[in-house]
């Protein structure tokens, strides 16, 4: 049976946890945000069918530093974070400053701003 | 020291079925890095979660991608029965699994024909969407919908298939079979199609691991992951084993590709022979809470489902993280130092469905 | 390795008849479980509202005033959610598709019956 395990941690301690899941042959599934009065960010790391859960509960749009140099495959889901929901996270590896995510309104699943004005008009 | 250009690729391209923006860097030929660019496509599905209740849900989940329609379908209302704690009937679960593996069959020849398209085999595309058509027609038989089945529902599934419509499908298939055997001999033995597939875009295994591949081209840099083995459905009664291949190449793709092929058409004759007679759905009341991440193995590969209820008919969070996504960083790492003429190629080698990965 | 392959496909392909169908002269008909266009049996509809509010869509508008019944042929997904949930089954999914056309217009059934009651001649 396959396990499914979800813990949860503190911002402080993200990267040695991030690092015990590499040395214990993890590897990084995927990286998820919910967005409601609160921020959660979800860490999603699997070996073979087993799956478990890093959750860190950020209160506002506090500074997140970047695993890409643990797993370097993260900077994706980063990005699509960063884009998405605004959550500034520092440090990654290949950053792609908001163009990695075209929307016309910026940051659309978290705190809205304004219309973002390159897109052409109808 | 070479002088460096940026050549735009897409978002409309004719190899492309979905539009998808990458800038190539280029030095005279070769690709030295590609800077990928997306939401053309991009519809807030997860943000629609907020709009409308978890049983209307299915219905926007089963549209998020026409290809694998039927699994995303699958994924969701499978996360909501564990998180409701749902029996489903045993009728019900098989024939979620034989809708699954047509979406395969369908999705993988779907896929053969636009790799020979890309690199220029219009007539084998042409022959091998015209045996697609007989596995769309089986489907619309059955479920109602050549592309979008919506036959998963919370609870069941809302159409059956009777037994003599079942052994006349299988019937089909064997047929089906012959006549793909001699379009996968021509993907397998041509010298053509070797020359343009054989050692491009190689995956390490490591790479594969590290950089988060899953699906097949995990399976052809030789990691043995394939979700069913996890048991959801039926396939927990089946009798089946992961096609692996070693080479990491795009031919290994191919032909990891080919032979799932070939194990879904067994995969639906073994449950049709131990599908059992009642009941198809079962009532649901109530509202789901807590979280869980459900996985299903579509035919790109795996895609999880993130759903987090908190006690009222809205979901707080759906979350799809869909096999393409995860493949990015792959091919992102293939495309440095090919040629120009191998970009799509090596594009279409992820099987990308842009409208997945955007939502 | 071989080459020429295809060829004996392409070959054969060349005295068979084609696989695609002459549209508009021989027109491809629908299977019994096709999911169509929406009707519904205006006499029994008791315009409770429910079709309204499960469409995934909003293509469905319940007038219970003027007795209506409007569905926009062109934002329906045919998911069929609606025959589903009906209360009096007066809802039911045929197996042709909506026909096109050159505007989008809403497609509306009244209940024009009149109560016995108030005629008095």
């Amino acid at each position: 049976m396959a396990a499914h395990t979800i813990e949860n941690i503190s911002l402080s301690s993200l990267l040695e946890s991030v690092k015990r899941m590499k040395e214990q042959g993890f590897r990084l599934i995927q990286m998820s945000c919910t967005h409601k009065d609160t921020f959660i960010l979800d860490y999603t790391f699997g070996k073979e069918l087993d799956l478990f859960d890093l959750k860190i509960i950020l209160q506002a749009l506090i500074e997140v530093p970047s695993i890409t140099s643990i797993f370097p495959a993260a900077f994706i889901y980063e990005n699509e974070i960063h884009d998405l929901f605004g959550i500034p996270i520092t440090k990654i590896s290949i950053d792609y400053s908001g163009n990695l995510f075209k929307t016309s309104i910026k940051t659309p699943f978290g705190d809205q701003t304004a219309v973002s004005t390159n897109t052409p008009e109808k | 020291m070479a002088e460096r250009t940026i050549i735009p690729f897409g978002p409309q391209h004719p190899v492309l079925p979905e539009p998808i923006h990458l800038d190539l860097v280029l030095e005279d030929e070769k690709v030295i890095e590609a800077i990928p660019s997306i939401g053309f496509i991009h519809r807030g599905l997860e943000k629609l979660v907020e709009k409308r209740d978890f049983l209307q849900y299915t219905y926007v989940a089963e549209r998020i991608c026409g290809i694998c329609s039927f699994m995303h379908g699958l994924g969701y209302c499978q996360g909501i029965e564990t998180l409701m704690n749902i029996e489903i009937p045993e009728r019900a679960l098989f024939l979620r699994t034989i809708w699954s593996e047509m979406s395969r069959i369908h999705s993988h020849l779907l896929w053969l024909g636009l790799t020979a398209d890309a690199f220029g085999f219009e007539s084998l595309f042409m022959q091998t969407w015209k045996i697609r058509e007989t596995m769309l027609d089986i489907m619309e038989e059955t479920s109602g919908g050549r592309v979008i089945m919506g036959s998963c529902t919370i609870g069941g599934v809302r159409k059956d298939i009777d037994r003599e419509t079942l052994h006349r499908i299988v019937n089909q298939l064997a047929d089906l079979e012959k006549q793909i055997h001699e379009i996968t001999s021509v993907f397998e033995k041509d010298y053509t199609v070797q020359q343009r597939l054989v050692g491009l875009g190689t995956l390490t295994r490591e790479d594969a691991y590290d950089l988060g591949a899953v699906g097949p081209m995990a399976k052809a840099s030789g990691i043995c992951l394939d979700m069913r083995q996890l048991g959801y459905a039926a396939y927990s009664r089946l009798d089946f084993t992961p096609i692996v291949a070693s080479a990491g190449d795009s031919y290994a793709r191919t032909l990891v590709r080919m032979q799932e092929i070939y194990q879904s058409i067994d995969l639906i004759r073994q449950c049709e022979a131990k599908m059992p007679l009642g009941p198809i759905l079962t009532k649901v009341t109530g509202n789901p809470t807590g979280e869980y991440f459900m996985r299903v193995e579509q035919p790109r590969g795996e895609v999880i489902y993130y759903i987090k209820g908190n006690g009222t008919k809205f979901l707080d969070r759906v979350r799809i993280r869909t096999p393409t996504f995860a493949n990015l960083p792959s091919l992102l790492k293939i495309l440095q130092g090919c040629e120009l003429a191998d970009v799509p190629v090596l594009i279409l080698t992820i099987d990308p469905c842009i409208s997945c990965t955007e939502r | 390795m071989s080459f020429f392959k295809m060829a004996k496909i392409i070959t054969r392909n060349l005295f068979t008849s084609p696989a695609t169908r002459k549209y508009p002269l021989t027109k491809r008909s629908n299977y019994s479980n096709t999911r169509g266009k929406i009707d519904i049996q205006i006499e029994n509809c008791v315009h409770c509202g429910i079709c309204q509010r499960r469409c995934p869509t909003g293509a469905i508008t319940v007038n219970r005033i003027d007795k209506e019944w409007t569905i926009d042929p062109f934002a329906c997904v045919t998911c069929g959610y609606c025959v589903d949930v009906c209360p009096k089954k007066c809802l039911s999914m045929n197996n042709q598709y909506s026909p096109s056309a050159h505007t989008k217009e809403k497609e509306t059934h009244k209940d024009a019956r009149v109560p016995d009651h108030t005629t008095n001649h």
